[in-house]
């Protein structure tokens, strides 16, 4: 049959995961990525796998520190509130240094807010997941096919460093339709982890996973390794696609579906003879600091355009070190900005300032 | 053009096109007879909705019938109260969108007793061999004895509808020909009709019998 399958983005999630070797997942319902549970509650029981409904959020995150501690691929997904919840076990699997990959398809917030698109768990999962010192690796796709390829990315980074990857989309992004191509994902087996609490077999020593020290000096300790670990992520795998800025003068700054509704805004403008480009930082932490760094060497403006009242608009901040300005251009509750809007914002800011 | 009966029910695998097919079918239908409604059914999915198309349907003159909730924040698993005029009104003709899989057909077994009983009815199964969980004639057929086992209505025809999104052409219509007779022969039920975007159905002129085109198409970003 064809190579090409029509798929949501949730579903592409989910089979990738299982391409990825992932038997193992854990859930709760909540609009909008619950096709994610229907497709794993479907498929894991055809491949052997486990698919679990748990009874909430807090016992599916906990779910997945046990499969992570014994050694296995391992996932859960939410939405927004869902993944508040999972806060807790976020930090605990982190002091613990276990791998996981955690799925949010964002909603508007806060609170129980809405089911429509929102891109405002930005500092949740770049900054504060739960308590304590720690990082996620955050990816953002911007299409199907990538929804596909950054899980099974998300699963390896986690392996690689003893991590949770999460993996950041949008109530848009799960929901819609599109082509996907799911023979050409290439997967590298999970590493030996000679860690794992999965049986000494009588040769070896106990394994213990765990998150609580009682030495503070030793804690201290934990915490500076793992930092080291962290400055490695940040030298080695951070990922972004630029996009018409070699000659730009205006810089956007967008993820996930304001990408591409602003990668349409970007053409119009350059139709109307505008220099703009496009920075679409694919994993939001670690943050792309280099090419903003460089770009605001030669661009007279950035707009950070956010489905949130204004989150990686710091970062945008932080890595052109606000040399020049930096403008939001949003909406926000579920709302979805238009290209006009977008482009709007690029006229603007092309005049200085002045429509 | 197609002949409807009183009540023309659209059901299928979540994400087969159902919708898209429903809206386009309400169309058709209104240009044969003055009295024509499409109802939305989903309990599932509170997207992609027959409400999503309502100010096209309602200048058209066609009536919706579709939860008051559809579209909105409120993720209810709401039925409108005026579902009932379907069956009951008898000089009105419906094209009904049912919810995905058997769980959205469940929906729709409120109403079986009376579709059933009427037996003016045309119960339609979309099919798409482009998704992910209906590839082969097998898996479709499956998925087709559970949504009958939960509307308790049995198919009367098959709806052609395999598509890849934009990517699309002439050749992965024709190429899935193939994949609708052996849903057709497995089930015995006939290919009522092949479903295809508006400038892909002029191609499929004398290849594909009863090419049925879609004119309004929603776009994605």
């Amino acid at each position: 049959m064809a190579d090409k399958v029509l798929m949501k983005g949730n579903e592409a999630i989910a089979e990738a995961a299982i391409i990825a070797g992932c038997r193992h997942y854990f859930g709760y319902p909540i609009t909008p990525q619950t096709e994610i549970a229907a497709y794993m509650a479907k498929r894991m029981p055809k491949i052997g796998g486990c698919f679990l409904q748990a009874e909430s959020e807090i016992a599916a995150i906990n779910m997945v520190y046990g499969v992570a501690s014994a050694g296995l691929r391992v996932m859960t997904s939410s939405s927004s509130p869902g993944i508040s919840l999972k806060g807790e076990g976020l930090s605990y699997l982190a002091g613990s240094d276990l791998p996981s990959l955690v799925v949010n398809v964002q909603r508007g917030g806060p609170g129980l807010g809405g089911i429509q698109p929102s891109q405002s768990d930005y500092f949740q999962a770049t900054r504060a997941g739960g308590h304590g010192d720690f990082r996620m690796i955050v990816l953002a796709p911007a299409s199907v096919q990538e929804m596909a390829e950054l899980t099974v990315k998300g699963f390896e980074l986690a392996d690689k460093y003893r991590m949770t990857s999460m993996l950041l989309a949008d109530g848009t992004m799960g929901q819609m339709m599109e082509p996907v191509e799911l023979a050409s994902l290439k997967v590298n087996a999970a590493p030996e982890k000679p860690w794992a609490t999965n049986g000494t077999k009588m040769q070896r020593a106990h394994n213990i996973t765990n998150s609580l020290s009682l030495v503070p000096e030793e804690l201290e300790q934990l915490n500076f390794a793992r930092y080291e670990r962290y400055a490695e992520i940040e030298a080695n795998e951070t990922m972004y696609e630029e996009y018409l800025m070699d000659d730009a003068d205006i810089c956007i700054a967008a993820f996930g579906i304001a990408a591409r509704v602003s990668r349409n805004a970007v053409d119009e403008a350059r139709r109307q003879g505008i220099k703009v480009g496009m920075i679409r930082p694919i994993t939001l932490w670690p943050f792309p600091t280099a090419p903003f760094k460089a770009a605001a060497d030669h661009v007279k403006s950035f707009i950070s355009v956010e489905l949130s009242m204004g989150q990686m608009i710091e970062d945008v901040k932080l890595a052109s070190e606000c040399r020049v300005p930096v403008t939001l251009c949003n909406r926000a509750g579920g709302m979805i900005p238009t290209p006009e809007q977008v482009l709007d914002a690029i006229v603007k800011a092309n005049n200085g300032g002045e429509r | 053009m197609k002949e409807y009966k009183h009540i023309t029910l659209l059901c299928g695998h979540y994400g087969s096109g159902k919708t898209n097919v429903a809206v386009n079918m309400a169309f058709e239908l209104k240009k044969q007879y003055e009295n024509t409604a499409i109802a939305d059914l989903d309990i599932v999915n509170p997207y992609f909705r027959t409400r999503d198309s309502e100010k096209d349907l309602a200048e058209a003159g066609i009536r919706v019938i579709c939860s008051k909730y559809a579209g909105t924040n409120l993720d209810a698993p709401a039925l409108p109260p005026e579902m009932y005029s379907i069956t009951e009104m008898k000089d009105m003709k419906s094209i009904v969108d049912v919810g995905g899989d058997d769980r959205g057909a469940l929906a729709l077994g409120r109403l079986s007793a009376a579709i059933v009983a009427e037996g003016d009815y045309e119960m339609l199964m979309v099919i798409n061999c482009h998704r992910p969980l209906t590839r082969d004639a097998e898996s479709t057929l499956e998925v087709m004895r559970e949504i009958e086992a939960a509307c308790r209505i049995p198919f009367t025809g098959l709806v052609n509808n395999s598509n890849i999104g934009r990517e699309t052409t002439a050749e992965t219509v024709l190429d899935s020909a193939e994949y609708a007779e052996e849903v057709s022969r497995l089930s015995g039920l006939p290919v009522v009709m092949t479903s295809v975007r508006e400038d892909i159905a002029v191609e499929l002129c004398g290849k594909v019998n009863n090419v049925f085109p879609l004119k309004l198409q929603k776009s994605i970003v």
